[in-house]
């Protein structure tokens, strides 16, 4: 008995500061939530600790209305929609073609998808805006479309490449046998097979691009086609004094990924592990 | 693999089938990530304003570069952002990874708790943790001040000497989760009774973690670092949020750096200068990622 109490409490200790990083994690959240209920003349004025005074859901509003998102956020659904339903057609394309054939130069375009997708950013910022501009996309929501489309080719082509190679070929040849054509394999053989790997990359893919900051920093200057990343920063300027007003917003910001976190949460995880522990 | 592709097929001809399914996927990425690549590269030998023609100037942005302490500035806190990513982090996940696989109550929701901050964009992340760091209003001095350290409550995030760890902490804040799941699903394929047979032969469990868990996860640590590497060296949208770069450059990271240059300054040939120093230092990480993956991945 004394023995057990003895191993136990270290482990006690242990799980004890297990929770208290836990608390300390979600802190943040915390803040923000409470921030965005209170009043920001009174926070600043008694400082955070202070017991609220009022607590109204006016900075939301505020947020919403004069803040602008009320357009930025459909704007994000504008950009981020397309693009993941093209990115993960072409990329289940790519993938088929990489994963089912061996051809000339099918290392080397392997080769191209994985180096491209971990580039850093600024390597591509100006040949991308000089691209743009020269095809009269600049400041439209094409340019960021197009883009993401393009650059997430690499990971999702890399991921479904490795997915549908541990599919049994002999289903594939079986169809080849009966006269399917190759397009008809890849549609109605291979994609159902493939629907788990395209779920989590679906949820996956929908954070990166719906939180994606620099490109539309980049590529869009029109107020009106802001997606709600680079609309809140621009809150911030006209904001400054009124934190209140803009952690509302970026609490109505996150809502859409938290929504296809707390829904999708097992294909997400998926999806995480699929790029980085594969191979 | 290649067997069953080319098998029931007798002809020797050119199979046009993967092209056809290749070329409009592959023409994308070539036109706006490789292509855009090496333009970059082109782009840094000139002197661009955004609006004329560039003009080639050979090496004299990176003369200028090498000589600019604001290159410098930036240079330091970025290593700082990669030896931070590739500690605290990795360190805390893993960590977290192996409590969290055993059987402790909650574990579902301190999971949750960890990795949901990775959902957010940076922006937000930004935004929040700049409110946080607030010299009046903010969580930290409000909980000095409720401590009686007032006088020790700092600028933060107006403190040059504070600025980019604060930003940095931010980073961590939301990168931790992401580690730890990856390293909950390496453990997913550590076989227990090899950890049991290691307690039997009388290793205790510090033991049993660093000779028998730890090299078995090694595959896993790799990713992770390069993973970190890589995010650290990405690390443009909570400086921008947060400080831009400042006070006085203070915080600046090479991103920053080239964004300011290229789309404030206007000096894009500049920018692109700096862009092709930070691919340069990515390169070596991208290579060791590659050579790792794709050297198993090819083998068929």
């Amino acid at each position: 008995m004394t023995a057990k109490r003895t191993v136990m409490l270290p482990r006690l200790i242990l799980y004890g500061l297990v929770y208290l990083l836990t608390a300390l994690w979600l802190a943040p959240v915390a803040t923000a939530v409470i921030t965005s209920l209170r009043a920001n003349s009174d926070i600043l004025l008694h400082g955070f600790l202070s017991i609220p005074n009022t607590l109204s859901l006016q900075s939301y509003v505020d947020a919403w209305q004069r803040g602008g998102l009320a357009h930025y956020l459909p704007n994000s659904f504008i950009i981020t929609l397309p693009s993941l339903a093209a990115t993960l057609f072409l990329s289940s394309l790519a993938g088929y073609a990489l994963s089912r054939f061996r051809f000339p130069g099918d290392r080397l375009i392997l080769f191209i998808f994985v180096a491209g997708m971990m580039l850093p950013f600024q390597i591509l910022l100006l040949p991308v805006f000089r691209l743009t501009d020269a095809l009269h996309l600049y400041n439209t929501c094409w340019a960021v479309i197009i883009f993401h489309t393009a650059f997430q080719l690499g990971f999702c082509t890399f991921v479904l490449r490795n997915y549908m190679r541990t599919i049994p070929g002999e289903i594939l040849e079986a169809a080849r046998m009966d006269g399917c054509n190759e397009f008809r394999i890849y549609s109605q053989i291979m994609l159902p097979l493939t629907l788990p790997a395209l779920a989590a990359l679906a949820t996956l893919e929908f954070t990166w691009i719906f939180n994606d900051f620099l490109w539309a920093l980049i590529l869009i200057q029109n107020d009106a086609l802001k997606p709600v990343t680079t609309g809140l920063a621009s809150l911030r300027g006209q904001y400054v004094m009124d934190w209140t007003v803009i952690i509302s917003g970026s609490l109505i910001a996150a809502l859409p990924t938290v929504l296809v976190f707390l829904f999708l949460q097992r294909y997400f995880i998926g999806g995480l592990t699929l790029g980085a522990t594969k191979g | 693999m290649a067997a069953l592709a080319s098998s029931g097929r007798t002809s020797r001809k050119l199979n046009l089938a993967p092209y056809l399914f290749l070329i409009v996927p592959l023409l994308l990425f070539l036109m706006w990530v490789i292509g855009p690549l090496f333009y970059s590269f082109y782009l840094s030998l000139t002197d661009w304003d955004g609006v004329s023609a560039p003009t080639f100037i050979g090496f004299r942005n990176y003369v200028r570069l090498f000589d600019d302490p604001i290159f410098y500035t930036s240079l330091l806190n970025n290593v700082k952002w990669l030896v931070s990513f590739i500690t605290a982090p990795v360190i805390m996940g893993l960590a977290l990874a192996m409590i969290l696989n055993r059987d402790i109550p909650g574990a579902r929701a301190i999971k949750a708790a960890f990795y949901s901050p990775y959902i957010l964009s940076l922006v937000v992340v930004g935004l929040i943790f700049g409110w946080m760091y607030h010299p009046a209003g903010g969580l930290l001095n409000g909980t000095l001040q409720a401590l009686g350290l007032k006088s020790l409550t700092p600028g933060w995030l107006s403190d040059p000497a504070l600025a980019t760890w604060c930003i940095i902490a931010a980073a961590i804040w939301r990168q931790v989760g992401y580690i730890m799941t990856l390293y909950l699903a390496g453990l997913q394929g550590v076989d227990p009774s090899l950890v049991d047979a290691s307690r039997v032969d009388g290793a205790n469990s510090w033991q049993a973690f660093r000779h028998v868990i730890l090299p078995l996860l090694s595959p896993v640590t790799v990713v992770v670092v390069v993973v970190s590497v890589i995010d650290s060296l990405r690390s443009f949208d909570l400086v921008f949020v947060m400080t831009r770069g400042g006070p006085a450059n203070a915080s600046s990271v090479l991103a920053n750096f080239m964004y300011i240059e290229a789309f404030n300054n206007y000096k894009m040939g500049y920018g692109a200068a700096i862009a092709v120093i930070l691919f340069l230092i990515s390169a070596v990480f991208i290579f060791i990622y590659l050579w790792r993956t794709l050297s198993t991945e090819l083998e068929y």
